[in-house]
């Protein structure tokens, strides 16, 4: 009985060599490992054996029966197509349970991408009322009434004393009457002004910064906002520092970034300047400072407002601003 | 302000590219926002060579002629001028070309003769004011046609569109951007003058005090007002190239004295005004505030409403002019006036911003007076203007100027300390480079010791009045960009950020993890608002701030609630097809104080859901989302915040008129309201024109910041197994879940050994009778010292199902005691 064994594993194997296609190792199948198979029997008639050889006779019929299966089917996936295989467990490619996922609005994630290289820079977050007195909005940031920078920004009224507030600007001087130098703020916030078309919305978002304490020159104004436009954009942007106007800072400066569109060369993005303009900042006013009873001759500090949706805009390349008010999901899924 | 390079140039030497000399004013502060080459038209102009000359046959007065304009052939052009003959040279318009007033050139028949182009008059191509033929070129024989006449005429004009901040007026002037162009140019230039003396020829005999007085009866307003006056004034139109100078920025020519008037401004900053000199009764000018005088026509016939305290110019009887903003018509320089009155003066900038925002009208003179004109530029200007009429009106100056001056300006001097100021810039640079620099603006600057300069500040910049001002001349004319960027050195000290915004970015991180999208709705909304939602008339969201001045209806209030704006977005995305909807917005709602302060600032969370909680797949049917799937995403939102003790209660409250009656709850924290959430009603749905169910949530984030814990701390977990027990009951469909729910806490209150409970199935229907339900809660029990066995628990929770049912009047699913 034992030699058969053998001679079954010798004849199976050989079988199982020769086999040239799936229909011959299903006749092998059928042959040895069937119901009415070779070994099967052989295993059948394992009680016919002395009872001393029954345990080991059991066990190497088992192995080969182990063996020649695996054999088998290794043989098989030779001669398998693809077609074949598919019919196998699931059909990966039916889609999956949907997992819906939400996002937060584009402006939201620019806005904290924004705070959060200043944060890392060591500025605390302040913020304001939207809705502001002119004192705020205009008088204590050195633009008094009838004065023709009011001009610069068409504002909302709600009295004649109280307005839906131009820029997050106020946030300084609300900032400095509650602290005392050293300050390093930045306010982000929502601002309003009354002017609608392709590049303007009547509400849209700014970051302003302020940065208070003895010897804060205007190269460090450059360096912090290098700094933010390196990180923000990437280290190869390079920027410039153009002199402009705000009331409330003396020496004003508009800072332009090389154009991320067209490299500088000159596109519709940039009105073939080669420059974008990004932000406006400068050396705080003294005028600001005494409003809040700062001494002017102790301290300087710089500010700058950025406006968000411009930085997204460029980002994400968004050429209509409208869009982000307009709340569409088509859009918003994008981010 | 747009500059001519060419008029320019009168003033300053410059041999820049336009390009290069856009940068550089901009780099100075004065923004190039367009740089245009004046003479593009003439692009499709070319020299062209008459060849032949014929009469029209059907038409008297025009010729047919060939005209070599460099092609292989001579065109056939018709033309109408008298002087064309052959062998002239002259402009000829190709088809395409576009002549100044918008004169599109084609190919075409004139009177059945085809006529390829357009011989021009230089009146025709605005070179001079000669209309009366075509132009001859008057090149020698031989000269190549074809040309293009720009190049052949060596003509070009490059006209600067600059973005003048408020701060600069002294540039709203030629002299002034000449001044800055002489800052830049090597080395630095003073700007060349304009001849500002009379033409001794020109003067009469008799004095201006013979025939005008002038009287300031306002000095603060008007601190300064000179005149002068010339007689035997001839209207007529400007020479050609006045009128060329004002077109090439855009003026219109009107007459000469009108033109030099304009002229003189744009040259000098000084805005003047001519008066009819009959027109002015009593031959007296008096400077006053419009006192009780109510109406005045402006010369653009338009008539304006007078306040008390504008300023006024009047004569001996009447108002003659808006001060510094626009004269009267009364007085206006019309063809027949002789005798011409100019004013030049100095007006406080404030009063005339007033005025000029008063009236609606920003004319070039309002412009420049309201952010500051040059007190003592008056003169000058004046002179300049007279000179000027004097030669072009064949006019005759009377002797002497009018200057009153009763409010002397004061020169501005400024003690610079220049160590600050290189530290307020990060600058080293030296006493003498600031001097230079100061200098080359025209300051006055006088070393006064160490590192201390005097700085007169000429009276044409009032922008410059301290230290921190001569700091930014110093820096753009050095250069922003050289300047040594440098890091400040501050204290490692850091703050908590406001508990308010760690809020709310916790809120977006679970909101979007429940799938929700974010929106950002504008603050204003739509006054009708409050009455789509119902709101009843004394709810508080119907005190709303309204805005004086909004962009229309739709944005006229500040928004008391943030679902108009919610409901506005759904009715958005359906009509973009998106129907499957969940959206959130965080942001302020605002109430008006009354008592004239800042309104109430109050900052909400709320959200929508609408359409299918799932969408037709191959695992699931349609299915439409109802209240319970906006319920379980505030459940796990809460708890998500942490928030303990979270109660959702239906109340009778008016509140919320917008929710479907039954289908609406407030949420509780403890005693704490922290916002409500339900089903928008059939009526609110139609008044935001929506078909689809939505379902809306609604909460304060102050109310939630004061629910969230301040500290959290673990749990240790339980080391031995529990067992769970079911109930199931029979109830009316009244008897709330909850209500049940809190029973049996009640209960387990006082036994240690219930762990929690839960409901896990609800039934109602067949074979339940009528008005009946069925619930089965799931109680868990535990003990913290052993492994319990079912003898522990088997009479306790016999009693909690017999005192379930008991107090809800409950029967059991069969006879038997429960499992």
């Amino acid at each position: 009985m034992q030699n058969s064994i053998v001679d079954i594993e010798k004849q199976a194997l050989e079988s199982i060599e020769k086999a040239t296609n799936s229909e011959q190792l299903e006749q092998f199948s059928i042959k040895y490992l069937g119901r009415k198979g070779l070994l099967t029997k052989f295993l059948r008639n394992i009680s016919s054996l002395p009872e001393d050889e029954r345990p080991s006779a059991g066990k190497n019929a088992n192995i080969l029966k182990i063996k020649l299966e695996k054999a088998v089917k290794e043989a098989l996936t030779k001669f398998s197509t693809d077609d074949d295989r598919q019919f196998k467990g699931i059909d990966v490619t039916l889609p999956g349970r949907v997992a819906r996922r939400g996002s937060c609005h584009p402006i939201t994630q620019v806005a904290k991408e924004i705070s959060d290289i200043f944060l890392r820079l060591g500025f605390d977050i302040a913020e304001g009322p939207e809705v502001e007195t002119d004192y705020y909005n205009f008088e204590a940031l050195n633009i008094p009434k009838y004065h023709p920078a009011r001009d610069m920004q068409d504002t909302f009224y709600v009295s004649e004393n109280i307005v839906l507030r131009t820029h997050t600007s106020p946030s300084q001087p609300r900032a400095m009457e509650k602290t005392q130098p050293p300050l390093r703020i930045i306010a982000p916030g929502k601002v309003f002004r009354c002017d609608s078309d392709i590049t303007h919305t009547p509400m849209f978002y700014q970051i302003e910064g302020l940065m208070v304490d003895k010897n804060i020159s205007f190269g460090d104004l450059k360096g912090i906002l290098a700094t933010f436009v390196h990180q923000f954009f990437d280290a190869q942007t390079s920027l410039r520092f153009r002199p402009s106007f705000f009331p409330f800072t003396e020496p004003s400066a508009e800072v332009d970034i090389r154009c991320v569109m067209c490299k500088g060369k000159g596109c519709r993005i940039c009105s073939k300047t080669g420059w974008l303009e990004v932000l406006g900042s400068g050396m705080v006013h003294p005028a600001v400072f005494e409003n809040v009873g700062y001494d002017t001759k102790k301290y300087t500090g710089f500010a700058f407002g950025i406006g968000i949706e411009r930085m997204a805009m460029l980002k994400y390349g968004i050429d209509d601003i409208r869009k982000f008010y307009e709340n569409d999901v088509r859009f918003l899924g994008q981010f | 302000m747009k500059v001519s390079l060419s008029w320019l140039k009168e003033y300053i030497s410059v041999d820049l590219e336009p390009s290069v000399m856009a940068e550089k004013l901009t780099m100075a502060g004065l923004e190039v926002d367009a740089v245009e080459e004046r003479y593009d038209y003439l692009n499709k102009i070319v020299v062209a060579k008459v060849a032949d000359v014929k009469k029209h046959p059907n038409a008297d007065k025009l010729s047919v002629c060939l005209v070599d304009v460099g092609a292989d052939e001579p065109v056939q052009i018709v033309c109408g001028a008298p002087n064309v003959k052959k062998g002239m040279y002259v402009p000829c318009a190709l088809p395409g070309a576009v002549l100044p007033g918008d004169i599109k050139i084609k190919k075409g028949k004139l009177r059945g003769e085809i006529s390829c182009g357009m011989l021009c008059s230089a009146a025709e191509l605005r070179l001079s004011a000669d209309a009366s033929g075509i132009m001859d070129l008057d090149f020698e024989d031989g000269f190549a046609a074809g040309i293009p006449l720009e190049d052949a005429l060596k003509i070009s004009d490059t006209v600067f569109e600059i973005d003048l901040t408020p701060n600069r007026p002294d540039c709203l002037s030629y002299i002034g951007v000449a001044r800055e162009v002489g800052a830049f140019t090597e080395p630095n230039q003073r700007v060349r003058l304009p001849d500002y003396s009379l033409p001794e020829d020109k003067i009469g005999e008799t004095s201006i005090h013979d025939f005008a007085k002038v009287e300031i009866l306002d000095p603060d307003l008007c601190p300064r007002y000179s005149a002068g006056l010339l007689f035997d004034v001839k209207i007529k139109p400007s020479p050609f190239w006045l009128q060329e100078r004002l077109e090439s920025i855009g003026l219109t020519p009107i007459n000469n004295v009108v033109d030099i008037t304009n002229f003189v401004m744009m040259e000098t900053g000084q805005p003047l005004h001519a008066f009819n000199f009959d027109e002015v009764a009593k031959s007296k000018i008096i400077v006053r505030r419009a006192g009780d005088d109510t109406d005045f026509k402006t010369l653009d016939s338009k008539d304006h409403k007078l306040e008390s305290n504008m300023l006024l110019i009047c004569d001996g009887k009447r108002p003659v002019g808006l001060a510094g903003v626009m004269g009267g018509e009364n007085s206006e320089i019309t063809d027949s006036t002789t005798r011409v009155l100019v004013e030049s003066a100095y007006f406080n900038p404030v009063s005339i911003r007033k005025t000029a925002k008063k009236t609606g009208i920003a004319s070039d003179a309002s412009h420049r007076f309201e952010r500051g004109a040059d007190p003592k530029g008056t003169v000058n200007a004046l002179s300049r203007a007279i000179a000027l009429m004097a030669q072009l009106c064949d006019a005759t100056i009377a002797r002497d100027l009018i200057d009153e001056y009763p409010n002397k300006a004061v020169p501005r001097q400024i003690d610079l300390n220049t160590e600050s100021l290189n530290r307020r810039l990060g600058t080293d640079l030296s006493d003498d480079a600031i001097c230079q620099i100061l200098k080359s603006v025209e300051f006055d600057v006088e070393k006064t010791g160490d590192a201390h300069l005097k700085v007169e500040v000429p009276s044409f910049r009032v922008d410059v009045a301290r230290p921190e001002d001569l700091s930014e001349e110093v820096a753009r004319l050095w250069g922003y960009n050289n300047i040594q960027t440098s890091y400040p050195l501050v204290p490692a000290k850091g703050r908590l950020l406001d508990q308010m915004i760690v809020l709310r970015e916790k809120i977006r991180l679970l909101m979007t993890g429940f799938s929700f999208f974010e929106i950002i709705n504008y603050n204003f909304i739509n006054e009708n608002s409050c009455d789509r939602l119902n709101l009843s008339e004394t709810d508080e969201r119907r005190f709303v701030e309204t805005i004086l001045n909004p962009i229309s209806d739709q944005m006229s209030v500040l928004r008391s609630s943030l679902i108009p704006g919610l409901l506005e977005t759904m009715k958005k995305n359906i009509s973009q097809q998106a129907d499957t909807l969940k959206l959130f917005e965080i942001g302020k709602v605002f109430f008006t104080t009354k008592n004239g302060s800042l309104p109430e600032e109050r900052e909400m969370v709320a959200g929508l859901i609408t359409g299918n909680r799932s969408d037709q797949s191959w695992y699931s049917k349609k299915i439409k989302v109802d209240f319970f799937d906006l319920k379980g995403v505030i459940e796990g939102f809460l708890k998500g915040l942490m928030i303990a003790d979270v109660t959702f209660e239906k109340i009778e409250n008016g509140d919320y008129p917008y929710y479907e009656d039954g289908y609406w709850a407030i949420v509780k924290s403890g005693d704490t309201i922290l916002g409500s959430l339900g089903k928008i009603n059939g009526k609110s749905l139609k008044n935001y024109g929506l078909k689809q169910d939505a379902f809306i949530f609604d909460f304060n984030l102050k109310a939630i910041l004061n629910k969230m814990p301040d500290t959290l701390t673990a749990q240790s977990l339980p080391r031995f197994p529990s067992i769970s027990r079911d109930i199931t009951i029979i109830v009316d469909r009244s008897i709330s879940v909850g209500a049940i729910q809190e029973q049996i806490e009640t209960i387990s209150k006082k036994q240690s050994l219930i762990e929690k409970t839960f409901l896990f199935d609800a039934f109602e229907g067949q074979p339940l009778a009528e008005g009946k339900k069925s619930l089965s809660f799931r109680v868990i029990y535990r003990s913290a010292t052993k492994t319990l066995k079912e003898k522990n628990i088997k009479k306790l929770h016999a009693n909690i199902s017999r005192s379930i049912v008991d107090f809800f009047h409950a029967d059991l699913p069969n006879l038997q005691e429960p499992r």
